[in-house]
């Protein structure tokens, strides 16, 4: 049984122990990766000398201040691709930043360092995040390692089978419209779509900044809650974050649901759910419901248009933030170009892929004259609609449970030649995107042997209610242990 | 024909023409074979957000941000920053602490 397979508290026990030193820990994390990741493709680049030399601190730490130190020193770690890393080259998967090293680590990234966090490289994900399968990568495949003729989910793929395979402890992705949840979901693991403001952005390639939230992905409930507290909180650096306190994420994470006034949205289950997953979803809220939670049906009536209401913002944000990859400040760019127009045109036609295409001409087209009102304005009220259906709903119920996807993980190539398919895979994570509010998913069961799982939707801020419940099914299913085939034989 | 546009709901039509001048715009550099294929998908793309014509916006306001924020102006403060060098540190081509690039024409 590999170390990697334990909860981040019982490492950190050991660690304290001594009974193995970090240094040790994270060469079992890079033997594993080496060993395993040229099938999986989860990471984009490995950093070798700089894990070692974090957990060779870590160990200092933990030997000089064992009862100072975090429970998150020493503990392996990796990083999606979209967050900068100082000194180590960030593409956000795509070819456009290729060779791009950033001058300063993301804040999450920083916090994360100061608690003695060992790094152990960066994640595959689907290029500037856009997509639900992480197919969209401009540089390689990642593989489901629960079947490896299927997709990880997207854009966050690489940092959920990461953790499926326990190559690293826990990950960080990030969740525009799903992009944590999803992979979460397809690869069996827990993940934190965050309150929007509740983690800072800054050093985060931005997508859609009113959407984007990092969020961390880990075996278990408590490994994912452990890794928010840490990122979690304001930042003089992203103005959009929020003061707030974290402490409660804990402190909370054991209350059990008895009590709980649990809703199910009707329009989420007519929205073709495979029945496997409806049989999943129904094994849940029956344990929810023998734990002692109240499940009532509430109704968020906009989720029809929800999807649509997306599929404009979130081009028209991004195809105004990718304005500044133009190969000049960063990138490989155009030496050979004659004229600056020539030279734009060249950088971004050889670095962005197809889907970063159609999503930058989509936004651009919603953002023109003459067809703003159209779309862009009427996408930002249903935006609305869609917030004040939430707060209806969170009037009734503390916490909103689904399916985190209508099926379990596609096969690979399923979808990529129908972008609406694909756009569709995200029906019932969006609508948290746009309210801004906390989510998580959360490993529920398995249909046909491939992983799926419960979406819990907590309100503005409440991100201790949506751990509270996932620990509770956690705690009564105990299926989080359960290692994928492609974990290897020392899983 | 943009201003009628603006006027009718989205009908989800989008011309290859207009694939061509998005493109331009967001000096993407396409070819006619990818213009013609993007624009067969965009309307696709477009009909399918057209949906959003039947929704009823009419008591609602638009939602550019969620949340309670409010703008905070703090002290203009002078802070240690990236130098030039590192400023430019990614950059295809620099000289003499500058960015280069092409001429506009």
């Amino acid at each position: 049984m590999t170390l990697l397979a334990a909860s981040i508290s019982e490492l950190s026990r050991q660690l304290r122990r001594h009974e193995f030193s970090a240094v040790e820990l994270t060469q079992e994390a890079l033997d594993r990766t080496h060993d395993l990741d040229p099938e999986l493709g989860a990471f984009l680049r490995v950093t070798p000398d700089l894990a070692l030399a974090a957990a060779a601190a870590a160990d200092r730490r933990l030997r000089d201040d064992p009862t100072g130190a975090s429970v998150l020193c020493g503990i392996p770690v990796a990083y999606k691709d979209v967050v900068c890393t100082q000194g180590v080259e960030t593409t956000a998967g795509s070819q456009i930043l290729r060779g791009f090293i950033p001058p300063y680590s993301a804040t999450v990234v920083n916090r994360l360092s100061a608690l003695g966090v060992v790094p152990l490289g960066k994640l595959n994900c689907d290029e500037f995040a856009m997509g639900s399968s992480n197919e969209n990568s401009a540089y390689q495949l990642t593989r489901n390692p629960w079947d490896p003729t299927r997709v990880a989910g997207g854009s966050s793929g690489g940092s959920a089978v990461a953790v499926a395979a326990r190559l690293a402890c826990a990950t960080l992705g990030s969740d525009t419209g799903g992009s944590i949840r999803l992979p979460a979901s397809f690869s069996g693991v827990v993940g934190v779509k965050p309150t929007y403001g509740r983690v800072s952005r800054y050093g985060l390639v931005a997508f859609a900044s009113s959407l984007d939230q990092i969020g961390p992905l880990g075996k278990t409930v408590e490994d994912a809650a452990l890794v928010l507290t840490a990122i979690a909180g304001q930042d003089q650096r992203d103005s959009t974050s929020v003061q707030a306190p974290v402490e409660g994420f804990l402190q909370e994470l054991r209350g059990g649901v008895r009590g709980l006034r649990l809703g199910i949205p009707r329009e989420y289950l007519e929205v073709g759910i495979d029945p496997g997953v409806r049989a999943v979803f129904d094994r849940s809220v029956s344990a929810l419901a023998g734990l002692g939670a109240e499940i009532r049906e509430v109704s968020l009536p906009t989720t029809e248009f929800a999807l649509a209401a997306y599929y404009v913002i979130a081009p028209a944000e991004a195809s105004s933030n990718l304005a500044r990859m133009d190969g000049v400040r960063f990138g490989p760019g155009s030496p050979a170009a004659t004229t600056l127009r020539g030279a734009y045109e060249d950088s971004r036609h050889q670095g962005f892929g197809a889907e970063v295409r159609r999503r930058v001409t989509l936004g651009t087209y919603a953002l023109s004259s003459g067809y703003y009102d159209a779309y862009y304005l009427r996408a930002q009220k249903v935006r609305t609609l869609v917030a004040q259906d939430f707060d209806r709903a969170f009037a009734e119920v503390d916490a909103i449970i689904s399916p985190t996807a209508p099926t379990a993980a596609f096969p690979l190539g399923e979808r990529t030649a129908d972008p609406i398919a694909m756009y569709a895979t995200d029906v019932l994570t969006i609508p948290a995107n746009l309210a801004g509010i906390s989510g998580i998913s959360v490993p529920a069961g398995f249909a046909d042997g491939l992983p799926v799982g419960l979406q819990v939707l907590g309100p503005y801020l409440g991100e201790s209610t949506c751990l509270r419940v996932a620990q509770s099914l956690e705690s009564e299913l105990n299926v989080w242990d359960r290692l994928p085939p492609l974990a290897g034989a020392a899983g | 024909m943009a201003a009628k546009r603006a006027s009718a709901p989205p009908t989800g039509s989008i011309a290859p023409a207009e694939v061509a001048h998005l493109s331009s715009l967001a000096r993407l550099g396409l070819t006619e074979a990818e213009l013609a294929r993007l624009a067969a998908q965009l309307e696709v793309i477009v009909a399918a957000v057209g949906q959003l014509a039947a929704a009823d916006i009419s008591s609602v306001e638009a939602t550019a941000q969620v949340g309670e924020l409010r703008n905070v102006i703090r002290t203009d403060v002078v802070a240690p920053g990236l130098t030039a060098e590192e400023a430019l540190g990614n950059a295809s081509v620099t000289a003499a602490g500058f960015l280069r690039v092409p001429a506009i024409q």
